[in-house]
């Protein structure tokens, strides 16, 4: 099933990437090539067959709960853009709480 | 125009649902060994993995796993022998990054209830599923009206809450509550907050949001069996909000539908101040955030013995001990709740295991003491006196050493820091007199005094005798024991 | 060419335990090597002189007091700009990450510069680990040192471009789809992916969290394994971390010997698309083998044939989570004007490459409801069949060889705008990545057609990399002896010095 550039726009606007016109123009098709190369895994008969997410098979690893020292709030904000009042400054959120 | 909520009721019948998240008082965050504590200055609980820098990975707090067990025990669930994280994908400044590692198809523990007290009537809550995310940061927003997100110029992250572990708890829908939906939810909740409170879990404090409700709301036409759109309403921040919140939504959304239009489907804003909630996002365009297992954590696979001996050091829970209390101390349902929603059950448990009877504990804690914490503003359980103390205070009454009236002025100069009850009565002077002799002396002052009053008495009037009784309490300063009195007078003027 | 930088990592470190070369001398010979060729090759996105010296002075100053000292002490390596370190800065390869200094550093780097390793500079690569060439850095290419018109194999190619280059013995890597072996094979040196998990994420930026398997490089066997061994082990901080020893790849590496060994041909991984020259050197090496005592079989894997696109699902997926950080809100790039949603779109777009951009939307795409099961839930299940086609074959031999990538090293800008040609690139070292198990790349020669090196790859079951190493001993004595001299003597297009 071919994927349009309105849909890779979409895809775009998820992933929060502002793509030009011409990276559209040049990244749809691409998309589409590709996407339809991997749909070949769906000739694979694979009813019954559980999913892999990790490969190692193991389970159940943690820590206790003992505190670990941290960043200083000079280290975590090293790299801000933008810093005030200790916090990082970010521009407006548009989306509501 | 607006409908009442009675006219609501009849055409409606409400179906009530809640989503509780509550922060679990855990040493150290969910994924790393940042510390949790509360009001902390901004950025100093933070380190690479909370912070979500490149390169950073998660490892799980175990005491939040048993947390999470001790809850989902609790509340009757069944618990996951194999379950995993998921990442939930989503963009949010708060949301380090910029997904949420929480539980998806696989939480921890699923399909439990609770039961609810409202009106001497038990409703069963279903619980759903209770599952383990993490918290997000936090924002205050620069240079709007309000300080809230609307109009504001930018906003300020603090990370700190990043990465604290939370508890989500979801009810199943709720139904055939009718009139009393508003009361049911705000039973659920406070009935869950004692219960979390009772694990020790969490320190469920809804003003300073380690507990937070999101309720569901939906109108079913009444006999039609056939249940409407919900909207989920946030920012209910307090017990009366809950109510208010299901009850305004109630109100709402029939006045919508008697006018012909529909509900939409999304989220609303509770406001305390108006009590009503407003249009916020529209969950009509339902957000996809694209789940998949967490592929950074392994499986969570807790061993059966570990959540037997975590159910095994379960405290006595809230409805256990209501239980046991209303039969021990042979209360109605109306009568404990009176005595738990005065806060004064622990004290009054305390003052009977001191040697006071259920009665008399009761008496007290919920009468002078629950006043005198509401005068001064503070909970019963913060007022300068022990239950041992008033135990005692109580023992010295039924001794007839004290009568009532003394009583409370023992009270009275304990919680002014006089000293117990026994340094009170001697500094103050305050037995009663048992003496028959004094006695005698202050009753003939007062026939003397209140003659045509004494030959009432004489004629029979055996109920004129509280005058002269009265005015012996006055001279001998409430120290009398006034039973006594009344005796005396009658066979003075026998 | 500085005798220093001709000697092997393994000769450097009894040299400098014995105390006949200092650590500063060393490494002074290494950063003069880079200033003298890395104009041309361009591995290198930063070099840690002054820090690297003043490791080098430690090292020595330990030494001199007799403190006990790691296997590497004094030994200079290249670390992939992939792991975050401190003193120098970790781009990922991108634009997005310019000038980034982390708070933090990786668990592998940390516990290799305790050991005395001297963490010389950070090497290229193709962006946030996706390519095949480091065309797709944001810093542009590195070259081939056999030919410096060409590619050399990504996406860790600037590491594997120092360590052919002779600027550095030892190099670091990642591989999450073949990024350690590709370009091992393509620059005639050795590279080995670790079970995974055997060797810790923590402070490695994530790309596919189920694939990334930081790595070695190396001249040799021996040296690799060094370096191997070095890194690997359990990491608390990570939680995918085995916890086990870590296989005895140097006492493996030191004793070369196939005699009996079962070894199975995966016939699946040759055929249309494979470079004549490729094979026949591959086949060679498989009769080396048979020379040596080896027994080899062809045995089939039916479903590798379908790792690719699997590999080009569960990858993008991770990744277009992975990457969604990079937001430009509290590290990195930030640019673009408007409200906090229209900045980060903006600073994305600039910050990341073409490759990356694909990736992310192509994951966004298979994970998005509604296309989650025909894609990324079967592409799981692959997955699944591809590690039992793995365990069948285990079941009956010892190790399974192949060919590492079927060309040799193309030329810059033959597919750099071609996406799914270059993903062809990675056709026979994605079932390893899929399964979690463990492969290497050993020089077996050179292509007749052009004269440019080809990698036999070996793999092993899921922590046996010893017999990787054990397999790579032999077949890379073997090697030398018909040759007469190590492979990489023979690079015209070495820089002489």
């Amino acid at each position: 099933m071919p994927i349009t550039r309105d849909e890779v726009a979409h895809l775009a606007r998820l992933s929060r990437l502002a793509l030009s016109d011409e990276e559209l123009d040049h990244l749809a098709p691409q998309l589409d090539q590709i996407i339809s190369a991997v749909a070949q895994v769906q000739e694979v008969a694979a009813d019954g067959i559980p999913p892999t997410t990790q490969a190692t098979g193991i389970d159940n690893v943690y820590r206790d709960d003992v505190p670990v020292p941290c960043l200083t709030p000079e280290q975590a904000l090293s790299g801000a853009p933008a810093v005030e009042l200790q916090r990082f400054k970010v521009p407006r959120i548009l989306v509501e709480e | 125009m607006t409908v009442t909520y009675e006219e609501a009721l009849q055409t409606y019948e409400p179906v009530f649902g809640l989503e509780t998240h509550v922060e679990l008082g855990t040493t150290t965050k969910m994924f790393c060994g940042c510390l949790t504590a509360f009001g902390a200055e901004p950025n100093t609980h933070v380190c690479p993995v909370c912070l979500g820098l490149p390169g950073s990975l998660p490892v799980v707090n175990r005491r939040s796993i048993e947390f999470a067990i001790r809850i989902g025990l609790a509340l009757n669930c069944s618990i996951a022998s194999w379950c995993r994280f998921a990442r939930k994908n989503y963009f949010y400044p708060d949301m380090p990054k910029n997904y949420q590692i929480s539980q998806y198809d696989e939480p921890l523990c699923t399909d439990g209830y609770l039961d609810v007290l409202v009106g001497g009537a038990t409703i069963r809550v279903g619980i759903e599923r209770v599952h383990l995310e993490e918290d997000t940061g936090k924002s205050l927003h620069v240079g709007g009206a309000t300080g809230r997100i609307q109009g504001a110029e930018y906003s300020l992250v603090d990370y700190n809450r990043a990465g604290i572990p939370l508890v989500e708890i979801v009810t199943k829908p709720v139904p055939g509550t009718g009139y009393l939906a508003p009361e049911v939810a705000k039973a659920y909740v406070t009935e869950l907050r004692d219960v979390l409170r009772t694990l020790g879990v969490s320190d469920v404090r809804m003003e300073e949001g380690s507990m937070r409700c999101d309720v569901n709301t939906s109108l079913s036409i009444r006999g039609s069996g056939v249940w409407g759109t919900r909207t989920e309403t946030k920012n209910v921040n307090s017990l009366r909000s809950v109510e208010r919140a299901v009850r305004s939504e109630i109100e709402r959304q029939a006045f919508v539908l008697d006018a012909g239009r529909r509900i939409i489907q999304e989220t609303r804003h509770f406001h305390e101040d108006s009590g009503v909630t407003t249009s916020g996002r529209s969950k009509e365009e339902a957000q996809d955030y694209r789940y998949f297992p967490e592929p950074d954590l392994v499986p969570v696979a807790p061993d059966a013995a570990w959540v037997k001996s975590i159910g095994e050091t379960l405290p006595e829970l809230p409805s256990a001990r209501r239980a046991r209390l209303i039969e021990s101390w042979s209360l109605s349902e109306l009568e404990f709740e009176a005595l738990r929603n005065a806060g004064a059950l622990d004290e009054v448990e305390a003052t009977v295991a001191a040697g006071a009877s259920p009665a008399d504990a009761r008496k007290w804690w919920l009468g002078e003491l629950a006043r005198r914490a509401n005068d001064s503003g503070v909970d019963v359980s913060e007022l300068p006196i022990t239950p041992a103390q008033v135990a005692r205070v109580a023992a010295l009454v039924a001794s007839g050493a004290l009568n009532d009236k003394l009583a409370r002025q023992v009270i009275d100069g304990v919680l002014e820091g006089e000293g117990t009850p026994d340094e009170v009565v001697a500094a103050r002077g305050l037995s009663v007199v048992s003496d028959d002799s004094a006695l005698l002396a202050a009753i003939d002052e007062a026939i003397a005094a209140n003659a045509e009053v004494a030959d009432k008495i004489r004629g029979g009037k055996v109920a004129a005798a509280g005058a002269l009784v009265g005015a012996v309490m006055k001279t001998t300063g409430g120290k009398a024991d006034a039973p006594r009195v009344r005796e005396l007078i009658l066979e003075r003027l026998a | 060419m500085d005798d220093l930088t001709t000697k092997t990592a393994a000769e450097l470190a009894a040299a400098v335990a014995e105390g006949s070369v200092s650590a500063a001398e060393v490494t002074q010979a290494h950063l003069d090597r880079i200033a003298a060729v890395d104009g041309e090759v361009r591995a290198f996105l930063h070099v840690s002189a002054e820090y690297a010296l003043d490791q080098a002075r430690r090292v020595d100053d330990r030494r001199a007091a007799g403190e006990p000292l790691g296997a590497l002490a004094g030994v200079p390596v290249a670390v992939k700009d992939l792991f975050t370190t401190v003193g120098a800065p970790t781009t990922c390869g991108s634009k997005i990450l310019e000038g980034w200094y982390p708070p933090y550093e990786s668990t592998i780097t940390r516990r290799l510069r305790e050991a005395g390793a001297i963490l010389i500079g950070k090497t290229n690569m193709d962006e946030f680990a996706m390519g095949s060439s480091t065309e797709n850095s944001g810093y542009g290419a590195s070259r081939n040192p056999w030919d410096l018109a060409r590619v050399p194999g990504g996406s860790s190619g600037g590491s594997a471009a120092a360590v052919a280059a002779y600027e550095a013995p030892l190099a670091l890597g990642t591989d999450t789809g073949g990024s350690i072996r590709q370009p091992a094979s393509v620059c005639g040196i050795v590279g080995a992916k670790p079970t995974y998990g055997g060797s810790s994420r923590y402070g490695v930026v994530a790309f596919a969290s189920s694939l990334d398997t930081p790595g070695p490089f190396g001249r040799t066997v021996l040296d690799a394994a060094l370096l191997h061994e070095a890194m690997s082990g359990h990491d608390p901080m990570d939680s995918t971390s085995i916890d086990a020893p870590v296989p005895p790849v140097v006492a493996a590496a030191r004793h070369g010997d196939v005699a009996g060994l079962r070894v199975g041909v995966v016939t699946d991984l040759s055929g249309e698309g494979y470079q004549p020259g490729v094979m026949s050197r591959f086949t060679e090496a498989v009769e080396v083998l048979e020379s040596l005592g080896a027994k080899v079989t062809e045995l089939s894997c039916p479903h590798f044939k379908y790792a690719l696109p699997a590999y080009y699902l569960i990858a993008p997926s991770e990744c277009s989570s992975n990457l969604a950080r990079f937001d430009g809100m509290r590290f990195g790039l930030r640019t673009g004007a408007g409200s906090a949603e229209e900045i980060m779109a903006l600073t994305r777009a600039a910050g990341f490459g073409a490759e990356v951009k694909r990736r992310i939307m192509l994951g966004t795409y298979a994970l998005s409801s509604g296309y989650y099961d025909a894609y990324y839930g079967k592409a799981q299940q692959v997955r699944t069949l591809i590690i039992q086609d793995f365990d069948a074959a285990f079941s009956q031999v010892d190790v399974l060889v192949s060919p590492v990538t079927p060309t040799t090293a193309f030329r810059l800008g033959e597919r750099a705008d071609d996406p799914m040609a270059m993903y062809l690139a990675d056709l026979c070292t994605i079932p390893t990545n899929l399964a979690g198990n463990a492969a290497i790349s050993i020089p077996c020669g050179l292509a007749d057609e052009d004269g440019l090196p080809v990698g036999l790859q070996v793999m092993a079951p899921p922590l046996a990399d010893d017999r990787l190493y054990r397999v790579g001993a032999a077949v890379e004595a073997a090697f030398t002896s018909r040759w007469g001299h190590p492979l990489l003597t023979e690079a015209k297009g070495l820089i002489p010095s």
